[in-house]
Parts: C-alpha cells; structure tokens; sequence
C-alpha cells in the first residue's frame, strides 16, 4: 500500500485499513523470590521497609565499594532463558551504563549488552503465544534503580525523594522481537511470561511494581514509539491500543508519526510525549571490568535442565492425561503455582478430579473474597503484609489434609459436592479439622431409604404438576431430584433419590 | 640502638626488635609521632595524622601482648601509613579532592583489616594527586608533597605521601596504588621499594576506584623484603573483590626471597630504555651488570607495542575514571553548594566544574574517548592495543624471560612547577610502568642509584602473572648486589 500513488491521504480517502501495526515489548521482571540484590546482600524485596533502610554501602555506591555477583540470579536469569527458548552463551559479561540521574547511587547502571559477542545472559529466543511465533531477543541481567518520590504541588516548589531500598535490585530484561500482532496476542504472552517466572520461583508477579513493560509500538513501515511509564500489564494494553489507535488516525490524515518516547498517563488513559527526544541518550558503555566473566559450561546448563520446575504447559497436560481433569479447569489449576502445588500435595489418583474441581470452583474463590475484604495496600509499607497473604493464601485457610480429607469424601460418595462447598467454607472461616467440620454440620450423605422416603413423598405431594409430567418428561424427574437435594441440604445421595423417585411416580 | 634512630628500622628489624624486647611498640611509635610532627612541616606526605593517644594506646596493649606471650601478629605493632584514597572506618578519605572532604567512610577496605589484624597501627593517611590522577602529588588539593632528597623536587605520584613518609621514617611502610606507576614512580623518585601485585592478588575493596581494570593496592616500603613482608599480610582471596585471584592463599612472599637469580633469564626492554635520560640508562646497564655477575642471563629485547601503550593506558583510564567518577554528583557527599537556582544537571555540572584541572581534563577525555560517536576511534582501539601488548608481552615470558628490566622512569625526578602547565610531557613519564598494569603483570621499582645531582634512580623489574615471588627474589637480588646508597638527607 505504501507504493500506491496517492499516498496515504489517498489510502484514507479511499476508505483502505491501515498498515498492521507491530508491537514489540522490553519487559522488566524484578527477581522478588531471590534472598539478596545482584551485587550485595541486601534484600532483593524490599517491600514493607522503611525508606533508605534496605541499603548498604554496596548499593549505595559508596566510594571504594565494588559489585559481588549473585551466583542466584545468574542460575535463575539462566533458567528464564532456557524457558524462553533462548540460547545460552558460554560466558557472560557486564557492562555500565553511564547517565545521570538521582535515582541511580553510582550515575551508571550495571546491565548486560551484546556489544562483544553474544554476552547476555540468553538471546535469540522463541516462543509459541496464542498460534503465533515471538522472537526473544535478548534476556538480561541488570540492576533496579532506586525510587524517586515526588512532593509538592507545583513544579517551582516540589520536592523530590530518593528511596534506594530498590536500588540494586536483580532484574531480568526480556527484550522481544516486534512480532506481536494485536493486543490480545500481547496479553497472553504477558500472562504466560508471569507464570513462567511465578512457576520458576524467580518473581511473584503480584507484587507491585515486580513486572514492568516498555511498549514498541508502530504501523508496518512507519517510525516506531515507545511507550514508557506503564505500571501494570492491564495499563499496558490500553497503552498499546491506544498508541495503535493515535498512529492510525496519524496515518488517516496522511501525517507521518514521530519517531519519540511517550510516555503513558495512567490518569488520562492516552500517551504523551516525553521531553527526551530518542537518541538523544548517550550511554558510553564499558565493560564493568569489577565482576569479571561468567563462565557458563555445559554441565551447568545441563544441571539446571534438571533443576527446572515442571512448564505451566508441561503441568497442564499432566493434569489432563493423568488425571483426567477437564482442559478448561487444567488451564485455571496449571497456571497458577500456589493452587497447583496445593493439588500436587493434596491428590490421589482417586481424589485428583474432585480435588481440581474444589480448588477451581470453590477454594479460589473463598481465598479471592478473603482477600479483598482486607484493607487495600496504599502503600509500600502495607505491601509486605500482602505478600504474605500473596505467598501462603490458600494454605493459610485450609491445611493439604483438611483439603485431601475433603476431596477423599466426595470422590468416595460419602459427601455430596454441594456439602463439600459447605465444609471448606466452615473449614476456612474456623480453621477446623475435616472430621470435625462434617460430623458438627451433618453433612454426610443420607443414602438410607426409610429416612429419605419421607422427603420423597412430601416433594410429590408439594409438586403434584412435575409428578404429574414426570412419566412424559424424564427432566422433570432431575427437577424433583433438586427438590429433595434442597430440602436435605445437599445431603440427600442424589442415586438414591432418583430411584425412590422412579419408584414412587413411575413404579418401577 | 637509641631512641632517635630506632626509626630507622626496616620492617623486618622493627619486628625483630619489638619481639626481641630490644624496644617497645609504644616507644617506636612515639618517636614516630615525633618524627611526623617535626617533618611534616616540610613534607607534608600526610594529609591527617590519626588520633595519638588512641594509637599509643594500641601499641601499649601490643606490648602487654607481647610481654604475656600472646599473639601480636606479623606486624606487632608497627606503624604504617595508608593512601588517602584507601577507606578506614571512622576516619576521612578525601582522596586528594575537595570533593571527598567531609568524606568519613563507614567500613574498613580489606586491605586495612588485613593491616589491623596482623598488628599493624595505621598512623596516617598519606598525599596524593587528587584521585591519583597525576605523577609527582602536584594536583592534591591539599598542597604537593615534598620529596625529602631535595625539597624543591616533586615526589613522584600519585602515592607520592607514601613513599615520602617511607623514605623519610614517618612510617616504616605505606600502602600506595598503582594504576599506571603510581607506587612505582615515587617509589623511584624517594628511593624506596614499590610493589606493585599481579592484578587480583590484592584486594580494591575500600581503595576507591579510578581505573578499575588496572589499578592494584601495592605496599611502598624500604627494602624489598619489607614490601613482601606487607604484601603478604594484604594479599588473597577476599569475598568482597570479585577481581581477587582465585589461586592466592595468603602466602608467605619472603620464603625464597634470598634464593637469588642464578639461571634467570631478564630481558632489557629497548623501547623503555632508548629515550632514557643518560644517568638513568647508565644505571639501568650497571643493573644488569650486577645480575649477570649473580648468575643471570641478560639480554637486550624490543617490544613493538610499547610505543603505543601510553595513548592506550590514557584513553582506557580516562573512559574509566569518567565513569567511576560520576558517583561524585554533590548528592551525598561534596561542596556546600545551596540547591536553590539549580535544577539536577547544572547542580551536578556545577560541582564537577570544582574537580582539579588534572581530573577535569580526564574526565572530559573520558567522555569523550567513549562516546558514541568516537569510540571506535578511540577507546574501541586503546582496547585493541591493550590486548596485542598483552599478547607481546605474554610471548616474552613464555618463550624467553624470567624478568623484564628497565628504569622504572625514563628521566631524573624534577622541580616542583616545572612540569605541571605540560600535561603531554608528563604523560610521557608513566612510559615505563603502564605496560605492567595494562597487562596485569606484577612489577616492582628498586632504589638502585642517586645522580651525580643527587636525585635518585629507581630500576624496574616485571615478571609474568602470578610470579610475584620470583618478581621479589630477583628485586631481593638487585638490592643486594646494587652500589651502596647514601642516605637520605635530613
């Protein structure tokens, strides 16, 4: 279409779509589950910390300090690498990135680059999202910037806040190909990637600020925008669409769009120019010459092959071969870590499908609901009780037995499914044991007849119509069956009723 | 031995002595404390004197150690003196620099709690070009140093308040670094020995960087076997120092010092002695001379890359110093510089416009060599120098020398001012020493001479990686076979 004569002002005119946009990602994931930062032993989270109190000279950058390698995060960047297809060089190094701003203690960054060879902790990359191919570029290692917190009302007298408890952070970069063909594709690569790092132990992707993107976005041909200051991957979209959107119009009105930074306004909802121009940025990178190369053999890649925990993919077609959970609740259960190691713990080969089934429908639910009654985190400070929530939800309510215990009644039929929402729901809000739960509540099945012959006949006699219809219309039986269910509480053992049923209108 | 020369110990006798009860820590380093007062109006190699009653207290407990058979450690006491660019808990490190002046840093560099813990008392910390950028302590914001042999001379630099406080027993040993001669060249200029290690064998935790990829912690002191006798205290492995070589238990670098140099092969380097001053080339043939009467073989060598290693040493240590430098931005540590009239960039440029012009030039050659734009011409291609001198250099100790000789500088130590609006001229000087920290080797300058005008010649010898200890026998070996020196003058 760019060949067409008449331009794109003509393109518009005549009514013809605008080029596909492309859509590449530089996402910045914080490695939350490490014990220490990348170059010194504070903590690698520093969530619920007062300000400045998470540091040492290391971090600092004070003068004489030097950077001691996490052994940890070059392990863990590895194994990101292997998930995302990537290769794995033989070594590795570090390089500086030279700028100054208050929020960086040295004035440079400490960051991987392939300036010599292929030194990044992977590349070259691929994976599989939604039937399409994205290339990974680049996987990197590098350090978090502290916090700028910005005071006052007016610029002429705002005053800014460094907080360095994020300085020194592990990052890993991951740096995409501009493969990404719209925005749903985005989100789902978005969402397996966090349950990636979630399932590989690197990041609990629920913290604030934990994952970041940078968006790259353009329209086939045209200059490319990228778009900064995104905070969550739901913004992230909006960002996207709205970007796509701002360069259609551009190209409609055959105006040419800027190659720039913008950045987005959370607020606004739409982008903005940023003040830097692109390429204005000089780095002067060097070799940080105080860490030096990392070797990385063979036997280390092959030993933490090994050490890889089971891919969200892997885990999902587990539970649907082996256990014969259906796909859409495999789906639920495999992506997300905490719920399916929950199952791995509590299932048997008897109990796994009603287990699958207790933790999708109901567990996850109740956990869900807990959480949000609790206060919001407004702050840093409130965001180390989350993570603790965050980390041990389900197991904080309910114990591996209690839920096993659980899943054996109703796979067994000794407890009706309908019964069993009714004790997990006493078992969370009580913290009582599963025996204790079913015998004060009476939830187990009644399956004897005498006792249930007596629902039976007073549901006819309250339902003379569906009796009536029942001999023509065998659905009108299950409504009968939900009636008795219903005056029993769920109790009543649902083959049992169907017969006493049968027998009562059909007389068989 | 009295009290007014007991100072004039070697190291090895200082311990020999403290042990032996011939005199106590205490009395050493009272008459040290002493001697400092009365010399440093003339020298001022230090830039502040520890708290006396303090160390005197710490010496005393070192006696009581010795006196109850207790363990002092290898240094038992004795008084040394520390770069002011080396960081000691509690106390001020300025660097040389306005900048760094109220500058207390809140942790030990490894090499000074090594010192500590084998006994030695840290008096002082010592001059120095401002963040050892330059080569005779001219650009220490805090005034020159002197050079004891003759006050109107420069020192050498940048750890030229070390090897003055050596020389003129304001210490018995001082920790300088090196980062292209800066142990060696005022080791020659103040004839005292100055080591300084393979890159990696002593720690930089606590020495603040200026080329990091270089620069190495050496001990100046004033025979070779008191250099070896300190290296061996700060030397090894360290868990703060990624760099530290893996393969470095602390070891004993005076075993087999005597062991001599019988059956060594040295190679005298053209391109380090052709353009030398006449006296420094004569002594550098005498040198030679003296080893081949003890067993060695010497032989004159060349190595091509030489002649281009200073535009490389200079370009990488710019681009280096740029970026470790940056830190200095007045946030946290600097001038009292009010805020107001100055958004981030112009306050940050306005207190990097204070730096000294030996620094400001660096810093602005740093930038510049690593720039985008000019890196391939520049800092991409010092790089390359580097690795095919590292190459040159490597070949000559594999297929033919032990040890590779020459002046450790090329002139006679100079008058204070007389080079200082000449910066290209005193480039030159670093000639000699900046191949040994390009490539990492281990190096060390000798006093082997004064001139006829009474300035002293220092020798150079460099071994290959990790040979430090044949690096200290051959040294050990000039020192003993050298004319005799006068000495220093009072």
């Amino acid at each position: 279409m760019s060949g067409d004569a008449g331009g794109a002002g003509a393109a518009a005119a005549s009514g013809m779509a605008a080029p596909r946009p492309v859509i590449g990602l530089e996402i910045h994931c914080q490695m939350t589950s490490l014990k220490s930062k990348l170059f010194c032993p504070c903590r690698a989270d520093y969530r619920g910390m007062g300000p400045n109190e998470n540091v040492c000279p290391v971090c600092m950058g004070m003068p004489g300090t030097l950077p001691r390698l996490n052994a940890e995060a070059v392990r863990k960047g590895t194994m990101i690498a292997m998930a995302l297809g990537c290769a794995i060089p033989e070594r590795i190094s570090f390089f500086r990135k030279n700028y100054f701003y208050p929020d960086l203690p040295k004035n440079f960054q400490i960051t991987q680059l392939d300036m010599y060879g292929d030194t990044s902790i992977g590349g070259r990359g691929s994976i599989l999202v939604d039937g399409g191919a994205v290339g990974i570029r680049r996987v990197q290692l590098e350090e978090d910037p502290g916090r700028m917190i910005y005071e006052g009302a007016s610029a002429r007298n705002h005053i800014s806040l460094v907080d360095y408890n994020r300085a020194g952070t592990p990052l890993v970069e991951i740096v995409t190909e501009p493969d990404f063909e719209g925005p749903r594709q985005l989100r789902l690569f978005l969402q397996m990637l966090s349950d990636m790092v979630e399932n590989l132990g690197v990041c609990n992707p629920a913290l604030e600020g934990a994952m970041r993107a940078d968006a790259n976005v353009s329209l086939e041909g045209g200059n490319r925008v990228e778009i900064k200051n995104i905070s969550s991957f739901h913004d992230l979209e909006k960002a996207v669409v709205f970007e796509i959107a701002r360069q259609e119009a551009q190209h409609s009105r055959g105006l040419e769009v800027a190659q720039e930074t913008r950045h987005w306004d959370a607020a606004r909802k739409i982008t903005i120019p940023s003040r830097l121009k692109e390429g204005e940025e000089e780095y002067r990178y060097l070799l940080e010459a105080d860490i030096p190369w990392v070797r990385i053999d063979a036997e280390t890649v092959e030993s933490l092959k090994s050490r890889m925990p089971e891919s969200v993919s892997e885990k999902r077609e587990r539970f649907v071969s082996q256990y014969m959970i259906p796909p859409q609740v495999a789906d639920v259960l495999s992506s997300d870590k905490l719920y399916s190691d929950l199952f791995d713990a509590a299932r048997t080969d008897k109990n796994a499908r009603e287990l699958a089934n207790i933790i999708t429908t109901d567990l996850m639910g109740l956990v869900m609901a807990a959480a949000t009654t609790e206060p919001a985190p407004d702050s840093d400070a409130a965001g180390g009780d989350a993570q603790k929530k965050r980390d041990d939800p389900a197991s904080d309510v309910i114990s591996v037995d209690g839920l096993r215990e659980l899943a054996d009644a109703v796979a067994s039929g000794q407890m009706a499914r309908n019964s069993a929402k009714q004790a997990l729901h006493e078992m969370t809000k009580t913290g009582k044991s599963f025996s204790e739960v079913s015998s004060e509540m009476d939830l187990g099945l009644v399956s004897d007849e005498s006792e249930l012959l007596g629902v039976v006949r007073s549901v006819i006699s309250e339902e003379p119509k569906a009796a009536e219809q029942a001999s023509s219309n065998p659905n009108t039986i299950n409504y009968l069956v939900g009636k008795v269910m219903q005056k029993t509480r769920g109790k009543a053992d649902p083959q049992v009723t169907l017969e006493l049923l049968k027998r009562c209108l059909l007389g068989d | 031995m009295n009290h007014s020369s007991i100072i004039r110990a070697s190291a090895l006798e200082y311990v020999r002595g403290v042990t032996s009860g011939e005199f106590t820590a205490e009395e050493f380093l009272s008459e040290t404390l002493s001697r400092i007062e009365e010399a440093e109006a003339r020298y001022n190699a230090y830039l502040h004197v520890e708290d006396g009653q303090k160390l005197l207290a710490r010496a005393r407990e070192i006696d009581r150690g010795i006196k109850s058979g207790q363990k002092v450690g290898l240094l038992a006491g004795m008084p040394v003196s520390i770069k002011d660019n080396i960081c000691m808990r509690g106390s001020r490190t300025t660097c040389g620099s306005r900048m760094l002046e109220g500058f207390v840093a809140p942790y030990d560099a490894t090499a000074v709690s090594r010192l500590n813990a084998e006994g030695g008392i840290i008096v002082a910390k010592a001059n120095m070009d401002e963040f050892a950028m330059g080569l005779t302590t001219e650009f220490s914001a805090y005034g020159p140093s002197r050079n004891p042999w003759n006050t109107g001379y420069v020192p050498g630099g940048s750890s030229g308040g070390s090897a003055v406080a050596a020389a003129a027993f304001e210490c018995v040993a001082s920790l300088g670094s090196d980062t292209g001669g800066s142990v060696r060249n005022p080791a020659s200029f103040c004839s005292v020995v100055g080591y300084k290690p393979t890159y990696g064998l002593v720690s930089r935790h606590g020495l603040v960087s200026y080329a990091n990829s270089i620069e190495q912690i050496g001990p100046i002191a004033r025979t070779v076997s008191d250099a070896a006798l300190v290296l061996g205290v700060i030397a090894g492995r360290d868990e703060h120092d990624d760099t530290t070589a893996d393969a470095t238990p602390a070891t004993d670098y005076l075993e087999g010092i005597e062991g001599g140099v019988e059956g060594m092969r040295v190679g005298i380097v053209d391109e380090m002695t052709e353009g030398a001053d006449p006296e420094v080339a004569r002594a550098a043939e005498r040198a030679a001379g003296n080893l081949e009467a003890a067993g060695a073989s010497c032989e004159r060598v060349s190595l091509d890359m030489v002649g281009y290693s200073v535009p490389s040493y200079y370009t990488i240590t710019a681009a280096e110093a740029a970026s470790n430098l940056a830190r200095y931005d007045n946030l946290r540590y600097g001038y009292d510089l009010p805020l107001d009239g100055y958004e981030f960039n112009s306050y940050v440029a306005e207190a990097r416009g204070r730096f000294g012009p030996e620094v400001t030039r660096r810093m602005i050659l740093g930038g510049y060599v690593s720039s985008a734009g000019h890196a391939g011409r520049y800092y991409l291609k010092a790089l390359k120098v580097r690795a095919k001198l590292t190459r040159e250099v490597a070949d000559a100790f594999a297929s033919s020398y032990d040890i590779l000789m020459a002046p450790t500088v090329p002139i006679l130590p100079f008058r204070i001012g007389e080079k200082t609006d000449d910066p290209v001229s005193l480039f030159m000087v670093d000639l000699n020493t900046v191949t040994a920290n390009l490539t990492r080797r281990p190096a060390v300058s000798v006093p082997y001479a004064v001139s006829a005008g009474g300035l002293p010649i220092g020798i150079q010898m460099m071994a290959d990686s990790m040979q430090d200890r044949t690096l200290l026998r051959a040294a050990r070996a000039l020192e003993m076979r050298r004319p005799p020196l006068p000495e220093v003058p009072d």
